[in-house]
């Protein structure tokens, strides 16, 4: 590629009054192999320009996004409401009598009263029990003195056979 | 605005507010963060994107104006010079290596530009902006923005012509 008029668009390059259309046609001619020797100051100047360009920014810019931020604080707000909210639900405890209401107070009496009867009724069966447990020991009585019947018998035999 | 929705209006000047960084801070490394530290302050007033007509010009300006922070503040004083890899596949060798020297040369030679210079060369040689985008972004009126550029490519050039003459490199 030759430009006819390459002397004169230079002279313009270099007091800044190139058009950008001009100075592409500047570069495109010194991408060129072969310049004039005169001009060898110029063709490494613009391939200077074109290989910077190529230059590259290559890192990582860690962008936060601001809801992440909101999901954030709405989960710590719906575990304090749960939390308030269990603590809320938790049953009474009551220590004292006196705290029953009228209704409980009724309920806790009878519950009381049949209670007592049940006590009651387990104590009357525990007496005949004893009964029970009175004619057990008679016949283990009976029982022991059959041992002796038993051993009584062994040693008749015993003179019988020796007999 | 969702995350899709800004990397989408942000994806395409990235490149340009790293290239900036990079041409003020010198160093890779602290034109990553200043990159960083511009697209997270653009996310946090992504809620304002309405009010601005151009975002890019805006986040230019953030970023020059960051970027010159930086460069006053003691912390930048440090500064490390990184090599790019230059690649260029058509040349020959004997004539790649003599080239890459020369265009190595030209990022150095940049380097010693005054900053205003830089930004100008920057954006309109490397971004290819218009002049009225350069005029916006910098704040300064089209004269001052073509004198610093013809400063600019001027000096370059001179610098690179003694370098060839002298031998210097």
């Amino acid at each position: 590629m030759v430009l006819d008029n390459i002397d004169e668009l230079l002279e313009k390059y270099d007091s800044g009054e190139t058009t950008l259309q001009e100075e592409q046609q500047l570069k495109h001619y010194f991408a060129q192999e072969t310049v004039p020797p005169h001009l060898d100051g110029y063709k490494a100047m613009f391939q200077y320009f074109s290989v910077t360009k190529e230059e590259q920014f290559s890192k990582d810019v860690p962008l936060k996004t601001k809801t992440n931020n909101l999901y954030k604080w709405i989960s710590v707000a719906a575990v304090v409401a749960i939390m308030f909210g269990v603590y809320i639900n938790q049953p009474r405890t009551i220590t004292d009598l006196n705290q029953l209401t009228v209704d409980e107070r009724e309920v806790y009496d009878q519950t009381v009263e049949g209670l007592q009867y049940l006590g009651f009724a387990i104590n009357k069966g525990n007496e005949n029990m004893k009964a029970l447990s009175l004619v057990s020991s008679n016949l283990n009585e009976g029982a022991n003195k059959m041992t002796h019947i038993n051993e009584f018998s062994k040693t008749t035999n015993k003179i019988l056979k020796n007999k | 605005m969702t995350q899709t929705e800004f990397l989408n209006i942000v994806m395409p000047f990235k490149d340009k507010v790293f290239r900036l960084a990079k041409r003020l801070l010198v160093s890779r490394e602290e034109a990553e963060d200043a990159t960083q530290e511009i697209l997270l302050k653009l996310w946090k007033n992504k809620g304002q994107f309405e009010k601005y007509k151009n975002i890019e010009a805006f986040a230019m300006t953030m970023t020059k104006n960051f970027c010159l922070d930086k460069l006053k503040s003691k912390q930048a004083q440090n500064l490390k010079i990184v090599h790019s890899n230059y690649q260029d596949g058509s040349t020959s060798l004997q004539k790649q290596v003599e080239l890459n020297d020369s265009v190595d040369w030209v990022g150095k030679i940049i380097e010693d530009l005054p900053e205003q210079q830089k930004m100008v060369l920057q954006l309109r040689d490397i971004e290819q902006y218009e002049f009225e985008e350069i005029e916006k972004v910098l704040n300064m009126n089209a004269t001052a923005v073509r004198v610093a550029l013809s400063r600019a490519r001027k000096t370059i050039r001179e610098k690179l012509t003694k370098t060839h003459n002298y031998g210097v490199r």
